[in-house]
């Protein structure tokens, strides 16, 4: 598909608005019946949910339970994993993302945060303008602009506008990963899938990280998978509960953390597994 | 008392190493520093004045040109290897076990193929490109090989960057990966360059030892071959130290050269 008809396409997005305990809000992704393999593995089990547009969505569980792989579908980052298979239906505002749509685009739209900082071995603003650049943007004061807001986005500017030219690997392991966020925002993306974004982080690095998340929510819609369930409790809106590749509860953070219904779920966040 | 033993042993082996290098390099500079006039820099070879110029000329044009052919082929093939090719299927293996026998084969046989294929079948003569092609086919496996290990030393979190970012491969790969992927090529470019620098038996059967700078479809000889011709014609030894020296220098010189471009460009 080319990005004229992406484009239109954005314009006449379908805004489902659904009622949940007397709450409005739009949704971001429907998933139906998601199944994915590893080659013979099977690693999710129809996972049914809709994650809601400028909202921060927790995904938790202990490793190996799908959390990572689920979020991985959501940008097609596991067309990448040989012999990996997906059926079922993932809707992006309305439009099915493993239809017939150009990927690129679809990444450039549902942006991505690894679990380990990964900047690029170039200097700061050329991590930034890599994105835009991608997506033929070459003014140089265009470019200018976008990193200075992506990085001012990302709250790094402070630190790095005296020092844009110089590379990205002198920067600290947190002030990396805030550097990739801006990365990440460079595109201008609705989405952003933070995998893990702070269990490779110090302390105060990760509880700056979680301050810029819960500031990006007014402009993005932010799906994070975490280890650490006081994280989710901190950040996120809405928290999903994953064991062995099935959603096993979905629903307002506060009430999973205070009332969960399901008892794997409640062993899970009281520490008794995981 | 044993590892006393071996104690002395492994120092032995290191100071014999050692002096054999020191032994080796000096002995070539003694006899060749006083061979090393300003005649010997000449642009003419004569019968009188042995002149090494044109085989120095000659020297950096095949590893110019033959370079030329080789980087080329044997980076892309490597790109399609780890980048593109599905892990594990039939024609990375193939293309992979093709590659470690050529590695293996003496060059003399190179110096055959050569002969029989671009001098005789495709009727360059003895020639700078017949030479260069042969040697370009011998150099190919080892730049290939370098350049896929270093390929596949870039760790997945780039690739994966820069397709988050909404990249295709082919600007993930020459944006992102093969930048990384430098300085290891580098260091194969310069394995081969000293594979070239080094060759004699190859080139005696393609590209000939007239001592001329040739033109493409001209003979000529690069160092190791003049080396070789005044040594075995026996009345110029001294100049053939001097050659030597000439041609380690050569080596010392490039190699110093490439390790600050790799320096540098890992530093970027």
């Amino acid at each position: 598909m080319d990005s004229r008809s992406f484009a239109s396409l954005r314009m006449t997005r379908i805004k489902l608005i659904r009622f949940t305990a007397g709450e409005i809000y739009l949704e971001k992704f429907k998933l139906t019946g998601v199944d994915l393999w590893y080659n013979e593995f099977k690693a999710l089990h129809s996972i049914n949910m809709s994650i809601g547009a400028n909202e921060i969505t927790a995904f938790i569980g202990p490793s190996g339970c799908g959390k990572s792989t689920l979020l991985k579908t959501l940008n097609r980052m596991n067309d990448l994993v040989e012999g990996c298979k997906i059926t079922g239906e993932i809707l992006l505002d309305g439009r099915n993302i493993y239809g017939n749509i150009d990927v690129n685009l679809l990444r450039k739209r549902v942006g991505m945060v690894f679990q380990k900082p990964n900047p690029f071995p170039m200097s700061i603003y050329d991590n930034i303008a890599y994105g835009p650049r991608t997506h033929g943007i070459k003014s140089r004061l265009k470019l200018d602009e976008i990193v200075e807001n992506s990085l001012q986005g990302a709250a790094i500017w402070g630190e790095t506008k005296d020092r844009l030219w110089r590379s990205a690997l002198s920067l600290s392991g947190g002030q990396q990963q805030r550097l990739c966020i801006a990365r990440a925002l460079s595109v201008s993306p609705d989405v952003l899938l933070m995998d893990e974004p702070t269990s490779a982080l110090d302390p105060i690095s990760t509880s700056k990280i979680e301050d810029l998340v819960t500031e990006l929510k007014q402009k993005y819609t932010v799906v994070i998978v975490t280890h650490n369930m006081q994280q989710a409790t901190r950040v996120s809106d809405k928290t999903a509960f994953f064991l062995l590749g099935e959603m096993v509860e979905y629903g307002e953070t506060d009430r999973i953390f205070s009332m969960p219904k399901d008892k794997r779920c409640e062993d899970y966040i009281t520490g008794r597994f995981g | 008392m044993k590892s006393k033993i071996l104690l002395v042993i492994t120092w032995l082996s290191a100071a014999v190493t050692f002096s054999l290098l020191i032994f080796l390099i000096g002995y070539i500079l003694a006899r060749g520093i006083p061979y090393l006039k300003p005649s010997l820099f000449a642009l003419e070879y004569t019968t009188e004045n042995v002149s090494l110029l044109p085989a120095l000329i000659t020297t950096v044009m095949t590893v110019a040109l033959s370079l030329l052919i080789a980087v080329p082929v044997g980076v892309f093939s490597a790109i399609y290897l780890v980048e593109y090719a599905k892990r594990g299927s039939k024609i990375v293996k193939w293309v992979r076990a093709t590659a470690e026998t050529l590695s293996g084969i003496p060059s003399i046989i190179y110096g055959l193929f050569g002969w029989m294929f671009f001098v005789s079948f495709l009727g360059w003569g003895l020639s700078l490109l017949a030479g260069s092609c042969t040697l370009s086919i011998m150099i190919l496996p080892l730049i290939m090989r370098t350049t896929e290990e270093s390929l596949k030393s870039v760790p997945d979190i780039y690739r994966e960057g820069s397709f988050g970012l909404g990249a295709g491969r082919l600007r993930t790969v020459f944006r992102i990966v093969l930048p990384a992927a430098a300085p290891g090529i580098l260091a194969g470019v310069i394995l081969a360059i000293g594979r070239i620098v080094g060759e004699t038996a190859a080139l005696i059967f393609t590209a000939g030892t007239v001592a001329q700078v040739p033109g493409l479809l001209g003979s000529g000889r690069t160092l190791a071959i003049h080396m070789y011709a005044l040594s075995s014609e026996g009345l110029y030894t001294g100049q053939a130290y001097a050659t030597a020296v000439v041609l380690l220098a050569v080596v010392i010189g490039i190699n110093t050269l490439s390790a600050k471009a790799a320096k540098k460009i890992a530093k970027k």
